[in-house]
């Protein structure tokens, strides 16, 4: 071969090759050095064992998840492209336009620098679906954090939410939902998950793709410099004291160039002469270049001395590895090079050719005149030669002790306790309102967010934007994991998770199409971590077959673990993409006037199991994921959507964290008016206000729909009951008033600003 | 009557501004930074964005910007020119309207549905508004209005104040005020009273499929006067 002809030089000049044990500081096992000796037919350089520390670390490679990814459902007639062919997964919502989504984990870079770390996790994710020449409309986010009164979190909080704002503010796409829950398990590794969806034409996407001998190879965008290497190598391990040592594997992010970028972007790809498009996020240009190339066999020669370096005498593995964020690799069609150009100057950015495309299938790298890595693409990337492992798995000891939990053992709450554990859920980190997050998020940009003036549990947005043709349609989008519930039973609370997020799109009036997933888990060499993931995953899987929701692609987070705290809780978080075609489907979560009954569709269970109410309120932390009958869930949504679709309630909101008396508090707050309702003597107190058992959802009817909104859930099959009605604003339970509209407003508006103040 | 937006690197709402007044069946283009061509528009509107990344004071480079010579001499014509947010910001950069914006208070961005009272009696975009409160969103982290004694002594009576901050019932409050603005100005114009500026963004309320249409009525109030 080629390679064996000229060695590339090595750098730096360490005056000999690198050894296993360079191999094993670079994240890699002995196994896999000895493969690289294999695959290279001699040992690797410096430059080459970073090119496969990188590549093959778990951030590229998936190697430790990709054999369950697999099994997940990835199928249905919507889906454009295949989970992990392209940079986000795509959905067909008709009318000649798909729905480019997709969420990704930036927890590692959080955790040591937050205000960095979470705006270049919104940087990153945006930029995968623009490289796909669609426009983003809307963002959303998924936070955990530790203790709210330890102040390391209010550090990380603050830090995290200004990075997220300035970024996304700045890059001017609304974020319009999220989530955010607090536990101690988050003290050390707080979560950062960052989705995005965007819309573009059916026939115009752009492709991460690269072929035709001689075709120039572009690089746009920002400077190279010297942040962020290694930082997929840093991303796969836990953290330590020694992690702010990485200090530099923290990216820093510009959203003013990321929206020069997009601009540039969405042209070029217009323009018709791209050939394929990749954005450079975690192992840059090497994973670009790689992942491009191995798509369909071709290989590249890439002058290094070209790439635009925000320092000199950057060294090899510098540049190939650098997370300098905002940037991408683009191919274009030979002879059309001044198109690209003028595009990029337009923008005031840099466009430097860096290589062309050759039918080697290898990846030449050049430095100072000298050849200094040679490396297959193939041998790389995921699918190709980049390893997979069966891991270990093994049920973890509490897992059984959580089960054996005896409700009998919880004293149920009392008259005169009702009001305490009210305000105490009320005013909950978990469970009170997010405005202080939220309003520090431009929400509103692009005028196609439909939830501003009326609240529902999902995000409505507008399928709108500059250049795309005009319909009616709507994407509904949210993200959702109770994580204690996933902890107390993976398997039943991934399904949760993704149940949820199907009742949150339904009773918005959506119909949810497809999901993206972001499996943040602790150390998979771990036996019963990995435990976690297998389960998580398979019920995950079986959740997304029954909704028919496949799994478009997302993003898998290992290591969420450090030295005093053990591993996060398994937190498999699902954005979850449905799609409303008629304005007036919409439905918002708000009580209407006085007067109106309210009803519960769905059945109440004798189960407090992980409810905020047993956890935090009782102090019991150990006890089973809620009740959860997948079938029963299917069968709640269509009897939702159904009295939705007829015009038959005023208002639908899921039961989640804090059970029905949150969900009525909610939906009374929302229409600032009351409720006044009876409990079940056949069911205890607590479980019947405060529990969690799943598939239920709070509606209210008016008065002249009653009969019929009584007749369609009948012919349905679905239990559900008349808790009572909406009143002008007392909180009245069984005839006492717990209090009023303005009371539970003074609790829950504030609750999050005041512990951050 | 013929619309301008101008788009700077770094507007990003820009569209919105388009969007809201084709709605309302303007003419309406977009007109490049880098452009000496107004295009023949009779009315320039700045929209809101963070323009070249507000990395210095915010508006404070968008000023220099090339078109910005034309949209400078066009304001000193008499021509209309209105600044929303970011372009309320370069107005005051420019020196096109008094007074200065500084970071909120709260040192933190803020976006949400604020209240405005209408103030000037006589300026074209409130002379006819007839509403004591319009809700209308902000969305910015410097829009702190701030001006010295005297400039606000001139402001108050030659009826250069647009709006103010207030409750949904119409009180100039210090709960209502989101950012900490003197004597909660959300929004003046200058001397002669052809030039615009307020941070809070009627655009994003001209909609009714967004469920707020209290933006729209301050955009009809301006057309009414604006196009006779």
């Amino acid at each position: 071969m080629e390679a064996t002809n000229h060695l590339p030089v090595d750098s730096p000049n360490t005056g000999s090759l690198p050894t296993v044990d360079v191999a094993r500081k670079l994240g890699l096992l002995p196994d896999e050095y000895d493969r690289i000796c294999d695959i290279l037919g001699r040992k690797p350089n410096f430059t080459e064992l970073s090119i496969f520390s990188v590549m093959w670390s778990e951030h590229c490679s998936y190697k430790n998840s990709i054999v369950w990814l697999k099994t997940l459902p990835r199928d249905s007639e919507r889906m454009l492209a295949k989970a992990g062919e392209e940079n986000a997964g795509l959905v067909d919502i008709g009318d000649g336009l798909a729905c480019s989504f997709k969420i990704e984990s930036h927890n590692h870079p959080s955790a040591l620098e937050p205000y960095q770390g979470a705006a270049t996790g919104v940087g990153g994710i945006n930029r995968d679906i623009f490289t796909m020449g669609a426009r983003p409309i809307a963002q959303l986010n998924s936070l955990r954090f530790g203790n709210i009164d330890l102040p390391k979190t209010k550090r990380l909080l603050r830090g995290v939410v200004k990075g997220i704002g300035d970024y996304g503010n700045a890059f001017g796409i609304p974020t319009v939902g999220g989530e955010i829950y607090f536990d101690d398990c988050y003290n050390t590794n707080p979560l950062v998950n960052a989705f995005s969806a965007g819309i573009v034409e059916v026939g115009k996407v752009a492709k991460a793709t690269s072929h035709g001998v001689g075709n120039p190879v572009f690089i746009v965008g920002s400077a190279t410099g010297k942040d962020g290497i290694h930082g997929a190598t840093f991303a796969s391990e836990d953290i330590s004291e020694k992690s702010t040592e990485k200090l530099p594997a923290v990216q820093v992010g510009d959203p003013f160039m990321e929206k020069l970028l997009l601009e540039a972007t969405l042209e070029i790809i217009a323009s018709g002469h791209v050939i394929g498009i990749q954005d450079m996020g975690a192992a840059g240009i090497i994973c670009s270049t790689s992942e491009m190339s191995a798509k369909e066999g071709f290989g590249m020669d890439v002058n290094l001395d070209l790439v635009p370096t925000r320092q000199a005498n950057m060294q090899p593995f510098e540049i190939l590895l650098s997370e300098s964020q905002e940037r991408m690799l683009v191919v274009v069609q030979k002879g059309k090079e001044d198109v690209i150009q003028q595009i990029f100057d337009k923008w005031d950015l840099h466009c430097a050719q860096i290589g062309t495309v050759t039918d080697t299938g290898r990846l030449h790298f050049y430095r100072w005149g000298q050849l200094v890595a040679d490396v297959p693409a193939h041998d790389l990337v995921l699918g190709g030669g980049a390893p997979q492992y069966h891991r270990e798995y093994r049920e973890p000891a509490y897992i059984s002790e959580f089960a054996k939990f005896d409700i009998n053992t919880v004293a149920d709450v009392t008259a005169g306790e009702l009001k305490t554990v009210a305000e105490h859920l009320l005013s909950h980190p978990n469970i009170c309102s997010r405005k202080w997050v939220y309003e520090q998020y431009d929400s509103m940009v692009g005028t196609a967010n439909r939830s501003t003036n009326a609240p529902s549990d999902a995000a409505v947005v507008r399928v709108k934007g500059a250049g795309l043709p005009q319909t009616d349609k709507s994407i509904v989008i949210t993200v959702d994991c109770n994580s204690r519930y996933v902890n107390a039973n993976p398997n039943t609370g991934a399904q949760i998770a993704v149940a949820e997020a199907a009742r949150n799109i339904v009773c918005t009036g959506g119909e949810p199409l497809a999901v993206t997933n972001n499996l943040n888990f602790g150390n998979p060499y771990v036996p019963e971590v990995y435990w976690h993931f297998v389960e998580a995953v398979k019920g995950m899987g079986a959740a997304c077959s029954r909704f028919e929701t496949p799994v478009t692609g997302g993003n898998v987070s290992f290591y969420n673990q450090s030295s005093d705290d053990g591993p996060v809780f398994p937190t498999p978080t699902i954005g979850m993409l449905g799609l409303m075609e008629n304005p007036d489907n919409r439905m918002t979560l708000n009580f209407g006037q006085a007067g109106d009954a309210i009803y519960l569709i769905g059945s109440t269970k004798d189960d407090i199991a992980s409810s905020e109410y047993l956890y935090s309120f009782r102090g019991v932390k150990a006890s089973p994921a809620p009740a959860f009958d997948i079938e029963e869930e299917v069968a709640v949504q269509a009897a939702v959507k159904q009295v939705i679709k007829d015009k038959l309630v005023v208002s639908a909101h899921d039961l989640s964290d804090g059970g029905l008396f949150i969900a009525l508090a909610e939906s009374a707050m929302a229409g600032n008016v009351g409720f006044s309702i009876k409990t079940d003597a056949g069911l205890r107190t607590d479980a019947f206000l405060f529990g969690e058992n799943q598939s239920r959802v709070v509606v209210s009817v008016s008065a002249g729909q009653q009969a019929a909104f009584e007749a369609a859930l009948s012919a349905s099959g679905v239990a559900f009951s008349q808790l009572g009605e909406v009143t002008s604003g007392d909180f009245v339970i069984d005839g006492t008033t717990l209090m009023t509209v303005a009371d539970a407003k003074a609790a829950y508006d504030n609750a999050l600003g005041t512990k951050m103040s | 009557m013929k619309f301008g937006v101008v788009v700077f690197p770094g507007s990003n709402c820009d569209q919105d501004a388009v969007d809201a007044l084709t709605l309302m069946d303007q003419e309406v283009v977009k007109l490049w930074h880098k452009d000496h061509d107004l295009q023949g528009c009779d009315f320039i509107i700045l929209p809101g964005g963070f323009s070249y990344g507000d990395y210095l004071r915010t508006g404070a480079v968008a000023r220099f910007s090339p078109i910005m010579n034309e949209v400078i001499a066009h304001a000193n014509r008499g021509g209309y020119l209105m600044g929303i947010c970011n372009g309320f910001q370069i107005l005051a950069e420019a020196r096109l309207v008094p007074g200065v914006l500084l970071r909120n208070t709260s040192q933190k961005y803020v976006c949400k549905n604020i209240y405005l009272k209408p103030e000037s009696k006589d300026a074209l975009l409130t002379a006819g508004l007839e509403k004591s409160a319009y809700k209308i969103p902000v969305a910015h982290g410097d829009g702190r209005y701030f001006a010295d004694a005297d400039t606000l002594k001139q402001l108050n009576d030659h009826e250069q104040v647009l709006f103010r901050y207030c409750d949904e019932f119409g009180n100039v409050t210090d709960e209502a005020n989101p950012n900490g603005s003197l004597d909660n100005i959300a929004g003046v114009c200058n001397a002669a009273k052809n030039v615009f500026g307020m941070m809070p963004h009627p655009e994003r309320a001209a909609d009714i499929a967004l469920g707020n249409t209290d933006g729209r009525l301050i955009l009809e109030q301006l057309l009414k006067a604006v196009l006779v």
